[in-house]
């Protein structure tokens, strides 16, 4: 970002939602069906058809706005209308005015704030294929519609603009799908399409509390997508005010391949969505057995979790890696490293292996035997095995399970003892007289030379760490310290 | 009073999606600024603090389980498409982006 | 007298009794389409052997000792609005020209359920937009009393249908007093049920938030069975009352004796000499049966007019946007998709239908929506309060159901806010959502019918159907269809005795 401006962004998340059938049918809400098979004449919206709304969808939007902590309040549906040719009524019904959760928050992994204004449900649009030289809509001869997906719920999820750069906005879109996971709302899928992502950007000099004229940027389908589009749009906008030009309110594309976001269309073109009360739905009214339903959490909140590791590391007065720990959260590995802590793992090695070692595998290690995955933990914490020991032994632990003592035993790792190791310390540094000049000058560069010969003399059984202050030891006495 | 120039008829009509000719745009100027005149009764009145009626007959938290029902056969309704390819309804070019 | 001339409580009868086959039943009234139909143009789609299948298979059940229904062999017919599977249904739009639905509406499902027999699907003013079925796309429906007369509308093949003698019922769609209004015009009883009591699944939506299915018959009692069989709950509709279909036939000829009558005095200066005469005569005809008579004044009935010009065509505009060539119906090419969607709806709807789209897009486009739809909204508000007012002092109200007698063909065409005068008495019902029926009960000064309107809060259907039949008893035979084709000879009784 160019000194002097602050970049100001507001997410429209919008988030499918994981039940049976579609929001206002029975056809089955799946993905990656046969083309136009999850059909029915309610959502190809066929002359005659009405809509009647799924209860689950209900719950699950109302368990959204829990998490998020937002009020839960009476809401109307309206008809939001537009012609596009994947929209089989030529309007959405979606919530407007009066959507199902207002006025929450989520708390961040770093503390920071970001306030929901609503969290509403609507229902999806059809998917269109462009077909031509470029499969992209602009060149192509014509295109084809599936209505699969036309009329599966989403929960659209509007944030405050309070978020300050693409970092952040990625931190919250992250801890955004896993509250949704969390809720049982969503399987969380952006590549799926699950999971999209609209950002309202706008940029203002450094300290203005004024609000920058923003420009909504559509078609962030990852969390890359998300982050080059911001950083993208706030230069461009900042380059725009510097040059003496203002930002012209407008929505805009994101163009993956280009890096770029370009204007949907003119502004004379702008929509005018004449939106008005849903006819063919009734009010919905958080009643008691709604309401019920709303709070039967199915699992911890993303920010329960962390609470949770950082409680259990407090009382270990261990401190743990913010980054390791947003690792296994989101890999659903935290229960491992609490369950291993538990049984007596240290918790700082243990988060280590997990987000790192484990992380690499997270379906293998998600059916880890938190037991087995202590006992290796604790052989690695008491010098039986080098990291890199500890590494391979876990690798087959997470590929056949087991038990990681016999693993060990297997692959012939018993504990290098101390004489054994500074005789192989000293060997190498005979061997390279120059290389240890350099290292007693000073130069730290050297040391992985030396650990690594180490290593290759022990086959792997030294623990580098412990090379490394036997190393530092042998350069001591030679200055004489 | 109430009227509608042509201008406002063509934006309507754009709206709309209604290809018109120029004959009836303009016919339309006369048609619907004669509509909005019989309309003006009740543009006039005084409704504040009266609250919208969207359904007649109340009725709330209408809903249905989250059961899987009958799906249309798929080649019924390409059947009754004017156009269809690879089992999708086939349009002409689209200009543009959803908004 | 035929059987068919007896009604459908009476041919359902001698068809369960096995006096006659379903099979003979539905023969006669294909015959009498035959007959009529050159002169009426009443239907859209005949279903001739299909309706002699269906016919077939009531007379098996009959043959079984299965019970085929109350409506057992029952020959009606369906306005081209209620989707029947596999049956093109067209609204009488070039836009559906030949699309045929997959699936029927829940009203059809119950109708076939009861054993009556579909014979065809009838004509009606495009999208179900007019008072004169003029608006069709495939040519006008005539009135059987007078052929140069327009039988009213939306509904006017349906009505036309009955008041010809072709079916005993049939059935339509009320927005604004598209089944009232031809049931007076044709001489025939038509009744708009409370909004929700009746499934608007796979009604084609015109204004969803005031249309509502009823039946036309030659009588209450008919009507009111006809009623009972398509009403009641159905999970496929959210706006549909989940209760069981009102009980009617049993309050048939329970009289009036001590109810309080509301007659409507506020419509008196819009109306012709003789609907003015028809509506004070029924009153002093409930008088003498021993009702408590009253006249009453609901100055926001008038209202009704203006605020439903600006509900019924927003909401249309929104319901009519599917109509874009793209899934089903007619497509106009065009080099994309828009001037595609732009050229099909402007080739594929009539020009009334056209009107309203643009009035209706007007109506809730930005800048606009609180002046029009907002307001109009609001005003609604106004009139259910002002009729529920009336209520308190009043178990129905009684007023004309229409400014005049049916009008030549041509006469109001070419002026529609003319035209939009015909639902002037009827409209405020729908935007209540409260109940009404017409009931025929005199000839004007023209010797056409003129039918007189029984309002009832909601869910008043059992006092509504009460009342109109002591009316029916009280109004000459001759002003009561079926009539043969060209009308009859004054004097002539309704059952040509
Ligand atoms: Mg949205
Ligand atoms: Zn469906």
């Amino acid at each position: 970002m160019p000194e002097g401006y602050e970049t100001v962004v507001g997410l429209e998340v919008h988030c499918e939602l994981a039940t049976a059938t579609k929001l206002f049918c029975g056809c089955p809400n799946v993905f990656g069906a046969e083309p136009n098979t999850n059909i029915c004449p309610v959502c190809l919206g066929l002359p005659g058809s009405l809509p009647v709304l799924n209860r689950r969808a209900v719950e699950l939007a109302m368990r959204i706005g829990t998490a998020l902590g937002c009020e839960i309040r009476p809401s109307v549906f309206h008809r939001k209308n537009y012609f596009y040719p994947d929209m089989p009524k030529d309007y959405q019904i979606s919530q407007y005015d009066e959507p199902v959760n207002v006025n929450g928050r989520l708390e961040l992994p770093d503390g920071s704030v970001v306030g929901i204004e609503r969290a509403h449900i609507e229902e999806d649009t059809g998917k269109t294929t462009h077909v031509g030289a470029t499969g992209r809509i602009h060149g192509a001869s014509h295109s084809l519609v599936d209505y699969n997906r036309a009329g599966v719920p989403l929960v659209e999820t509007v944030s405050a603009p309070d978020i300050r750069s693409a970092e952040q906005a990625r931190a919250y879109v992250i801890e955004l799908r896993g509250v949704l996971v969390a809720t049982g709302a969503s399987d969380g899928r952006m590549e799926e399409g699950s999971l999209r992502v609209d950002a309202n950007i706008s940029v203002r000099p450094t300290g203005s509390d004024i609000l920058g004229t923003r420009c909504e940027v559509k078609n962030l389908n990852s969390l890359r997508s998300l982050v080059r589009a911001i950083e993208y749009e706030a230069r461009r906008q900042v380059e725009l005010l510097e040059a003496g030009g203002a930002v012209t309110q407008e929505t805009r594309h994101w163009d993956e391949d280009a890096g770029v976001t370009h204007p949907l269309r003119s502004k004379e073109e702008a929509y005018d969505y004449r939106y008005f009360q849903e006819p063919d739905l009734v009010p919905l009214v958080p009643d008691a057995a709604l309401l019920e339903a709303a709070t039967a959490g199915e699992a911890l909140l993303p920010s329960d979790r962390r609470r949770r590791i950082a409680e259990v590391f407090a009382a270990h007065g261990a401190e743990a890696s913010a980054e390791q720990v947003l690792t296994v959260i989101e890999l659903d590995l935290d229960q491992l490293v609490l369950d291993a802590v538990e049984v007596g793992a240290d918790a700082r090695l243990a988060l280590a292996r997990a987000a790192n070692e484990a992380a690499a595998r997270p379906d293998d290690a998600r059916r880890l035997d938190p037991r087995a995955f202590a006992d290796l933990v604790k052989m690695e914490h008491d010098g039986k095995l080098s990291a890199t020991q500890s590494k391979t032994v876990l690798g087959a632990l997470l590929e056949e399970g087991g038990d990681p003592a016999d693993i060990a035993a297997r692959l012939g790792y018993e504990a290098l003892d101390t004489a054994e190791l500074e005789a192989a310390v000293d060997r190498v540094i005979a061997e390279s007289p120059d290389e240890w000049t350099r290292y007693v000058g000073g130069d730290a560069k050297v040391t992985g030379y030396f650990v690594g010969k180490v290593m290759q003399a022990t086959k792997g059984r030294a623990d580098g760490k412990v090379v490394s202050s036997v190393l530092a030891a042998r350069r001591d006495e030679a200055a004489g310290r | 009073m109430a009227g509608i120039g042509i201008d406002e008829v063509r934006h309507v009509a754009r709206l709309a999606r209604l290809e018109l000719s120029d004959e009836e745009l303009h016919g339309l100027v006369g048609e619907l600024t004669a509509l909005l005149e019989h309309v003006d009764a009740i543009r006039q009145l005084d409704t504040s603090g009266v609250p919208a009626t969207a359904h007649a007959i109340p009725l709330s938290n209408v809903l249905r389980d989250d059961v899987v029902g009958p799906c249309l056969e798929r080649d019924e309704v390409l059947a009754a498409a004017p156009a269809a390819e690879e089992g999708r309804i086939v349009v002409p070019a689209i200009l543009r982006e959803e908004p | 007298m035929s059987l068919l001339d007896a009604g459908a409580a009476a041919v359902a009868k001698a068809v369960r009794a096995g006096d006659v086959t379903a099979v003979e039943v539905i023969e006669e009234a294909l015959a009498r389409l035959d007959a009529t139909e050159g002169d009426l143009h009443c239907f859209q789609t005949v279903l001739g052997d299909k309706a002699r299948r269906e016919a077939a298979r009531v007379d098996e059940a009959v043959g079984e000792g299965r019970d085929p229904g109350p409506l057992a062999g029952v020959p009606i017919a369906l306005k081209d609005n209620l989707c029947t599977h596999g049956i093109e249904t067209t609204c009488s739009s070039r836009i559906l020209e030949g699309w045929r639905p997959p699936y029927d509406a829940t009203v059809v499902e119950r109708l076939r359920g009861a054993g009556a027999v579909a014979v065809g699907k009838t004509n009606l003013d495009e999208f179900a937009m007019g008072s004169s079925t003029e608006n069709s796309a495939f040519g006008p429906t005539h009135n059987p009393w007078d052929l140069s007369r327009v039988p009213g509308g939306s509904s006017g093949g349906s009505a036309a249908a009955v008041a010809a003698g072709v079916v005993p019922l049939a059935f339509g769609s009320d927005t604004g007093g598209s089944i009232r209004q031809p049931a007076s015009l044709c001489g025939v009883v038509g009744i708009k049920p409370t909004y929700g009591v009746v499934s608007r699944y796979g009604l084609i939506a015109f204004a969803s938030s005031l249309d509502q299915i009823g039946p036309f018959a030659p009588t209450v009692a008919d009507a009111a069975l006809a009623l009972e069989v398509i009403g009641g709950g159905d999970p496929r509709d959210s706006t549909c009352l989940a209760r069981p279909a009102p009980r009617l036939i049993e309050v048939l000829g329970r009289g009036v004796e001590g109810l309080r009558v509301g007659v409507l005095e506020d419509f008196v200066d819009d109306v012709s000499a003789s609907c003015r005469r028809a509506a004070n005569d029924a009153a002093d005809a409930l008088a003498a049966a021993g009702a408590k008579v009253d006249a009453v004044s609901v100055p926001e009935a008038r209202l009704g007019l203006p605020a439903y010009y600006v509900i019924a065509p927003a909401e249309a505009s929104s319901n009519l946007a599917r109509y874009d060539g793209v899934r089903y119906g007619l497509r106009v090419e065009g080099p994309d998709v828009e001037a595609m969607n732009a050229r099909t709806r402007a080739a594929g709807f009539g020009r009334e239908v056209r009107r309203r789209i643009m009035i209706g897009t007007y109506a809730l486009s930005a800048g606009y929506y609180d002046a029009y739809y907002g307001q109009a909204q609001r005003v609604r508000t106004l009139v259910t309060r002002a009729f529920d007012a009336a209520y308190e002092r009043f178990d129905v109200l009684l007023s004309p159901t229409t400014p005049s007698e049916a009008f030549e063909l041509g006469a109001k065409t070419a002026n529609p806010i003319e035209m939009y005068l015909s639902d002037l008495c009827t409209v405020s019902s729908n935007l209540t959502g409260q109940p009404a029926i017409s009931v025929p009960y005199a000839l004007g000064d023209e010797g056409l019918p003129v039918g007189v309107q029984v309002m009832a809060p909601a869910l008043g259907e059992a006092l509504m159907v009460q009342v109109a039949a002591v009316l029916e008893q009280a109004a000459p035979a001759e002003a009561r269809g079926p009539v043969p084709v060209g009308g009859r000879a004054r004097g002539e009784a309704a059952d040509g005795a």
